[in-house]
């Protein structure tokens, strides 16, 4: 499949911009920041969840936890996809019993992968709360599955994909829209 | 009916032909050798650019009737011999009951004539029930027709039991065939002893099982008198044993087999139980060996140890699947293929290995020869045509050989016994 | 990582390349986690059948295969010799053809037969995994002991790796010469010379019978069980002499690195290959290897599980 790309969404300092907003928006939801955990999914996720826990240590000079989640296992496709996708490590080294977890990625779209977060997270024990984070909100839910912090929300046709690029993965900071060739 | 062979190329070693010629076959004899025959009545068959030989002798198959029928009869293995070019085999007595017995030998030569395809001999075993201990009654085996003795299928460890053997058989001029294995080296063992074995993990059958065995029947031949055949050589230190014996006066003749001098226990790899086979398949050096012995005359015979073993006993676990495999129906395009189209053997020496050489060791005057008087038991073989070993078309009634799906060279086309066509392009008559 | 799994079975490391061999390993660090959670489940096989069909006795093995299998949600089945119908005359073709009617998915199969695996992955379509073909391999074994070297000292190319014990009729010592080869490590093998297999060189590892070089300079050193069913071979005197001569004890140890591991695939015969003091002591790394076994075997599962295409 070739893609090209159609419009730039989001630049770095926008998306910088974006992040800050929604570590305020997180405070000021959770009063008791003490209690916060991020958990990002891999792989982008997990590199905003860094991010935004640096960001929210900035404002309140609080540590707040932050955990990697790798959900290919829990996956409700892996019997009809055409290859078996690769597995990475889960590192949740702390207990999340009774703790506001806020689950972290990169595009909300049919919100399959955040059902199956749901999923592993409740493996690992009872959260007093989860809330979810997400840097686009593409539209196009095929669960009843919404986003408490939403960076920006981009209407698209499903011809389309929303590739976010982020500096420790590929380089550079950027959100782009591409459409499917052919 | 007269046949005429037109225009075929004639090997007779004994009677120092090699060229292009016709063959006279009337009644049951070879009538006529030579150019431009014309005969009115006889049915001719056109022999260009096709070898004509003297039938070949097998002189070690395993066709198991009495016994296991299913596995192949006296009716389906003649059938094998004749796509072979193979007008006469020696079978082996290891049958249930075993051939032990004037009676048994009897029922043989009964059941061969009663079938009239081939000529069916049989050896009679050197021991009763093949267990070692007690000689056989050699003179009445002998007396109803088996031509050779042999517990093949087995070995006998008791040298003095063998000794014993030897002079004995001395009395009637024909060879004791041994079948040399050192039951305590090779125990529990199912390929080679070596690098294969030792990647495979499996239990090796030490080639020194062959070659001790080799050399205390040479031993006991010169001790005695009597007549060794070694059977299925496969060591390059058996075959230089057998070529230092044979500078003495000395009764020894020994033979190989196609597998030995074109397969190597690397044909095991993948635990394919069609390459497993006793005795096994051994290294690149030793195959050479063979070839060599064969060119130099050291070994005498090339016979197939024809070995049919039903799909239940050879689709199994590789430590439990039986030992051996089919051979006639592929022999003499793999003797073509690898020794003649290599020029390591010329047809001459092919014809002296496959027809004149079982001949003399068994007795049998009048075969190997296409001279007149001679038994007109003849073969004609196509180098031209290559054809695919096919499990279906396999006349066998077992398909255990390990060369399913190659290509060979040379087939035969036309197979007469005693005088008349049993085999032709495909048909049995 | 660029190779992706497409073995529907697997049989031996001998046939596996490097990369195939570092994916497995990669993915067996991602399982490994899961055994530590409270809650020692993830739904990956979940609908899918195992059959474990165990025709040696074997407690660990069997146990870890079960436990992977359970821990990724799959329907487990059991099938042990005794209970099998192989003792009614059935062929082991035809009891695998029977268990393949029933629609299982994959057969982890031990036998004491070499090739047996073989056998039946040529024959049936479920996926078949090799726990020990007699004295062929034991590719399981074989990974989670690279896994172990690989945890302490972060590679394998480079290192030394002593194998001491009855290398002929040991299947682990096989598939370990191979995975170590093949990511290049320095392999020695040694023994009593009556249980060292003819031509093993030919596979690119040095052999001794001396016990005292194989153990200097050694980076890891992997004892196999020597089986009191062989004494009665002639392939050594008795098993004191076995443990005088190749024994690990606390007098030979003194040759050993400082930062060396132990390993034993067990059971490990106490006061024979290996002594009490050096089972349980600080370079022995025998339990994790149990430990790795489990999150290795989910990997392997969870790998030939995802193969779509299937013969037949």
């Amino acid at each position: 499949m070739v893609f090209r790309d159609k419009a730039k969404i989001m630049d770095v300092e926008q998306i910088d911009k974006t992040l800050t907003r929604i570590a305020h928006e997180i405070i000021e939801k959770n009063k008791d920041v003490e209690n916060i955990a991020l958990v990002g999914i891999r792989t982008r996720g997990a590199f905003l969840s860094e991010r935004l826990a640096g960001k929210i240590n900035d404002i309140k000079k609080k540590e707040v936890r932050v955990g990697i989640l790798d959900i290919t296992l829990y996956r409700d496709d892996l019997t009809t996809i055409s290859e078996q996708p690769v597995v990475h490590k889960t590192e949740i080294d702390f207990d999340i019993q009774d703790k506001i977890i806020i689950l972290v990625d990169d595009v909300l779209y049919s919100g399959r992968t955040i059902r199956c977060a749901l999923d592993a997270l409740i493996d690992f024990g009872r959260p007093q709360n989860i809330q979810l984070a997400v840097l686009i909100d593409r539209g196009h839910r095929e669960l009843p599955i919404r986003a408490d912090y939403v960076g920006k929300n981009i209407p698209t046709s499903l011809k389309e994909v929303v590739q976010v690029k982020i500096k420790e993965v590929d380089g550079i900071d950027e959100v782009m829209i591409q459409e499917k060739e052919n | 009916m007269d046949i005429l062979l037109k225009d075929g190329h004639i090997v007779d070693p004994a009677n120092r032909l090699d060229s292009t010629s016709d063959i006279l076959i009337r009644d049951e004899k070879i009538a006529k050798v030579g150019k431009n025959l014309r005969v009115n009545g006889a049915k001719t068959v056109d022999c260009k650019g096709k070898y004509v030989l003297p039938g070949l002798i097998d002189m070690h198959v395993h066709f198991r009737q009495p016994g296991r029928e299913d596995e192949e009869t006296l009716l389906t293995g003649s059938r094998a011999a004749l796509k072979g070019g193979f007008t006469s085999v020696l079978c082996m007595a290891n049958t249930n009951p075993p051939i032990d017995n004037q009676g048994v030998v009897e029922y043989i030569y009964a059941e061969s004539k009663r079938i009239g395809l081939i000529n069916l001999y049989t050896v009679g075993a050197v021991t009763k029930n093949l267990d070692g201990k007690e000689l056989t009654e050699v003179g009445q085996i002998l007396a109803a027709g088996a031509r050779a003795l042999s517990d093949d299928g087995k070995s006998i460890m008791n040298a003095e039991l063998m000794r014993r053997a030897l002079e004995y058989t001395k009395m009637f001029a024909l060879p004791i065939i041994s079948h040399c294995e050192d039951l305590n080296l090779s125990k529990d063992g199912v390929i080679n002893e070596g690098f294969v074995s030792t990647k495979l993990g499996l239990k090796g059958i030490p080639r020194t099982s062959e070659i001790a065995m080799v050399m205390r029947d040479i031993e006991l031949a010169e001790l005695t008198g009597g007549r060794v055949h070694i059977a299925h050589v496969t060591t390059r230190e058996a075959v230089e044993l057998i070529g230092q014996a044979k500078g003495k006066a000395i009764n020894l003749t020994c033979e190989t087999c196609p597998h030995y001098f074109t397969l190597t226990e690397e044909a095991v790899l993948g635990f394919d139980t069609n390459a497993k086979v006793n005795p096994p398949l051994r290294t690149k050096e030793d195959v050479e060996a063979i070839k060599k012995g064969l060119s130099e005359g050291t070994i005498d015979v090339i016979a197939t140890d024809h070995a049919p073993h039903s799909e239940e006993e050879k689709d199994v676990e590789f430590d439990s699947a039986a030992f051996g495999m089919i051979g006639l129906e592929t022999a003499l395009s793999l003797a073509f293929s690898e020794l003649v189209a290599k020029g390591i053997l010329n047809w001459k020496q092919l014809v002296e290995r496959m027809s004149i050489s079982p001949a003399k060791i068994l007795g049998l005057d009048n075969k190997g020869s296409l001279g007149a008087g001679s038994d007109a038991d003849v073969v004609v073989f196509d180098p031209k045509i290559n054809w695919v070993v096919d499990v279906k078309k396999l006349e066998s009634k077992s398909k255990n050989t390990p060369f399913i799906g190659k290509r060979l060279d040379g087939i035969v086309t036309l197979a007469i016994v005693g005088g008349k066509i049993k085999y032709e392009n495909g048909k049995f008559h | 990582m660029a190779v992706t799994w497409v073995r529907k079975d697997l049989l031996g490391l001998e046939e596996l390349s490097a990369e195939e061999i570092g994916l497995i390993l990669e993915t067996a660090d991602s399982f490994k986690e899961i055994s530590q959670r409270p809650i020692k489940k993830v739904p990956t096989l979940r609908g899918k059948t195992v059959v474990l069909f165990f025709f040696e006795p074997s407690t660990r093995t069997r146990t870890s295969f079960e436990l992977a299998a359970k821990r990724m949600s799959a329907d487990l089945v059991n099938i042990q010799t005794s209970a099998s119908s192989l003792t009614k005359g059935e062929t082991l073709k035809d009891t695998a053809k029977n268990i393949e009617a029933m629609k299982v998915d994959i057969i982890v199969m031990r036998h004491s037969s070499a090739g047996a695996p073989h056998l039946l992955a040529k024959a049936v379509s479920p996926s078949i995994i090799n726990a020990g073909d007699d004295s062929h391999e034991h590719p399981t074994q074989g990974l989670l002991d690279l896994f172990t070297i690989k945890e302490h000292k972060k590679k394998i190319a480079g290192l030394n790796v002593s194998i001491i014990g009855d290398i002929a009729h040991s299947r682990v010592a096989r598939s370990n010469i191979w995975g170590l080869t093949k990511l290049g490590a320095k392999v020695t093998i040694c023994g009593p010379a009556t249980l060292i297999p003819p031509d093993i060189e030919r596979l690119g590892v040095k052999v001794t019978y001396d016990v005292k070089e194989a153990i200097e300079g050694a980076d890891v050193i992997n004892l196999l069980r020597i089986q009191l069913e062989r004494q009665g071979q002639n392939l050594f005197p008795s098993l004191r002499e076995y443990a005088i001569k190749f024994g690990l004890d606390s007098e030979k140890m003194k040759f050993a690195k400082k930062d060396v591991l132990i390993m034993h695939p067990g059971p490990i015969n106490r006061g024979v290959e290996i002594t009490p003091e050096v089972a349980d002591g600080p370079y022995s790394v025998i339990l994790e290897q149990v430990t790795n076994g489990i999150a290795v075997r989910m990997a392997v599962l969870y790998l030939v599980s995802g193969v779509r295409e299937r013969k037949h």
